[in-house]
């Protein structure tokens, strides 16, 4: 610690050099924080509390064919399935299209399937005995500034209502919270009464988008999932069942494989990164060979020249990586303010150790060929400058 | 009583390719502890080299070299650099400063080695500045000071921890007529009044004038010369 003034005079010794390279180490540290954030929140889609104690089953041809509601009682009956529920995509948009939500018409048991939605008794009563009752989640009232109480117009973008008109109103009765906070982007959704919707609706009455089971044993899923895609085999509506997870998986991987990309991308940053600070640094000790040779004449050790060469590395690399992160942190939240439903999640302590741990790693290897040179450097050669 | 440095057959050779180029050779000198000392000869006679090993800077191809009853010519390069930080102080013809910190910073240095705490250190730096006369140039940065107050600096730097002995290599050399004199007193006085032993190398005459003896090299060997027969060892 004692050696921390001599190390940040090094860094700073010539001060456009180092702010410039701060610059390009906080630029590449704001950009993995931002896209780390986007991987996080579409890895997390994969994700879900139950696991494979949930089952999805849709068309077996496309996601966006529906089917028959008259499946429900059938799927009920499948021995496994402790208890299902249904949904519909609505697509509807809150007064501009930027505003973009989901938006799902399900029935009143909806919320039995979904514990970590934490309704209170009062909301959930509300929901059930209100027609036109709805129930947002916390981020996405926060967003609008919702309070219950309150009306919500939507504007139909597929389901016009049997009277022409496109714009459905919702009375908001409840807010749901999520606990975790990796999953609170399930927090930007609104769920609206099935019943309400399969009545007022000018078309499809009758039938759902997909059908979610809550299984008793999920040691069971593969057995139950089968049974469930039975009921409709050789028909016009064949379903296919698969765990939540996979489901939401495979519905992320029709995007494309942002792993990859966003992989890609930091790995070309990162090796950039190491280019440019590395030749900071090589030219910053290359500079400072008779200083350093001082240092070793005045009774350094090899070890603490080697050492405060590193150190100088690593804090260059920590204070613009820092620095970037907490920029990061701070973009990520204005753009979920302002925009709400996006696919990132918040820069949390998951981002910030893997962004500590890329800060050391790449402040040591871009260092240590410099403070090699250093440490070797012959006290009399250095001094008559050869 | 024994000198404070002991130097018998010291050999040094340099290997440049396949060149081997022998810079002292069998040097035998006895430096008293109090000593002033001058070493004079032309360019390349070794007088560096000499200067380079006495301070544990260099290690001899041959021979043996007593400082304070340690032979430090047996000592490897952690072992010297440590034997340095406690008993040499060192003072160069460019002062080499750390450009970046403040004079008492830079004489605070030594200091950093040993286990004194931060305001232990920050005291004894005042109190190696005041001595050099450069109590109100605590705060400058090397940049900021004539050549003169860098070298006295740079002075302050190398008796700030209380070395046994100073080394200094042509430390009049960059600087003007007056200047140097004001170095070259603070040496004398360093020497006289607080017992410091200095080897100091220079081609100047007047320079060596401030020493209590001198030395002179050529072509690696020490010559015997009439102002100073007594400190060649026999």
């Amino acid at each position: 610690m004692k050696y921390f003034n001599l190390v940040w005079s090094a860094l700073f010794r010539r001060k456009s050099r180092t702010l410039f390279t701060l610059l390009s180490v906080l630029a590449a540290f704001l950009l993995f924080g931002l896209l780390d954030s986007v991987r996080t929140a579409f890895a997390n889609a994969g994700h879900s509390v139950a696991g494979a104690s949930r089952l999805i089953t849709i068309s077996k041809v496309s996601f966006t064919l529906e089917l028959p509601k008259s499946l429900y009682m059938k799927i009920q009956t499948v021995p496994g399935v402790a208890e299902a529920t249904y949904a519909n995509w609505f697509g509807g948009i809150y007064q501009d299209p930027k505003n973009f939500f989901a938006n799902e018409a399900v029935p009143s048991n909806f919320f039995d399937l979904y514990p970590e939605f934490h309704l209170s008794a009062d909301e959930l009563r509300d929901f059930q005995q209100t027609r036109t009752g709805a129930v947002v989640g916390a981020s996405l009232a926060k967003r609008f500034h919702w309070k219950i109480g309150d009306q919500i117009p939507l504007q139909a973008t597929i389901f016009p209502q049997k009277n022409g008109s496109n714009t459905w109103t919702f009375n908001l009765v409840g807010i749901y919270h999520v606990a975790n906070p990796s999953e609170r982007q399930q927090e930007d959704a609104l769920f609206f009464h099935w019943q309400y919707f399969d009545e007022a609706r000018a078309f499809g009455n009758g039938k759902v988008g997909w059908y979610i089971e809550k299984i008793g044993d999920p040691k069971d899923a593969d057995r139950v999932a089968q049974a469930i895609d039975a009921i409709a085999a050789n028909s016009d509506h064949e379903t296919k069942t698969q765990s939540e997870d996979a489901f939401q998986a495979s519905f992320v991987s029709q995007f494309a494989d942002i792993g990859l990309i966003v992989g890609s991308i930091m790995g070309a940053v990162f090796f950039t990164l190491i280019l440019l600070t590395g030749n900071t640094m090589a030219q910053a000790v290359r500079e400072r060979i008779p200083e350093l040779a001082i240092l070793k004449t005045i009774g350094f050790s090899n070890r603490s020249v080697l050492a405060m060469v590193l150190a100088e590395s690593v804090l260059l690399l920590a204070i613009g990586g820092a620095v970037g992160l907490a920029l990061a942190e701070l973009v990520v939240s204005i753009i979920r303010a302002r925009l709400g439903a996006v696919p990132m999640l918040p820069v949390g302590v998951e981002i910030w150790l893997q962004g500590l741990g890329l800060m050391a790693l790449i402040g040591l290897l871009v260092g240590v060929l410099p403070a090699r040179r250093g440490m070797r450097l012959r006290i009399v050669d250095a001094l008559a400058g050869r | 009583m024994s000198p404070l440095v002991e130097i018998r057959n010291l050999s040094k050779v340099y290997v440049r390719g396949k060149q081997k180029l022998e810079v002292l050779h069998h040097v035998n000198l006895d430096i008293a502890q109090g000593d002033f000392l001058a070493l004079m000869g032309p360019s390349g006679s070794g007088k560096t080299t000499l200067l380079n090993l006495i301070g544990g800077l260099d290690s001899p191809t041959e021979g043996t070299l007593t400082v304070a009853g340690q032979r430090i010519d047996r000592l490897g390069q952690s072992d010297l650099a440590r034997w340095r930080a406690g008993h040499v102080g060192f003072v160069f013809q460019f002062y080499n400063l750390l450009p970046m910190l403040s004079a008492a910073k830079n004489v605070e240095l030594p200091l950093l080695l040993t286990k004194l705490p931060a305001a232990k250190r920050r005291s004894h730096a005042a109190v190696a500045l005041e001595l050099v006369g450069l109590a109100d140039r605590a705060a400058h940065k090397p940049g900021e000071l004539s050549g003169g107050q860098q070298q006295r600096v740079a002075i302050a730097r190398a008796i700030v921890s209380d070395p046994t002995l100073l080394v200094c290599d042509e430390p009049t050399g960059d600087l003007d007529r007056q200047s140097a004199v004001e170095v070259l007193t603070l040496l004398q006085r360093l020497n006289r009044d607080h017992g410091k032993t200095i080897v100091m190398v220079t081609h100047d005459p007047k320079a060596a004038e401030y020493a209590t003896h001198t030395l002179h090299l050529d072509k690696g060997t020490l010559v015997e010369t009439a102002e100073a027969p007594a400190q060649a060892a026999s």
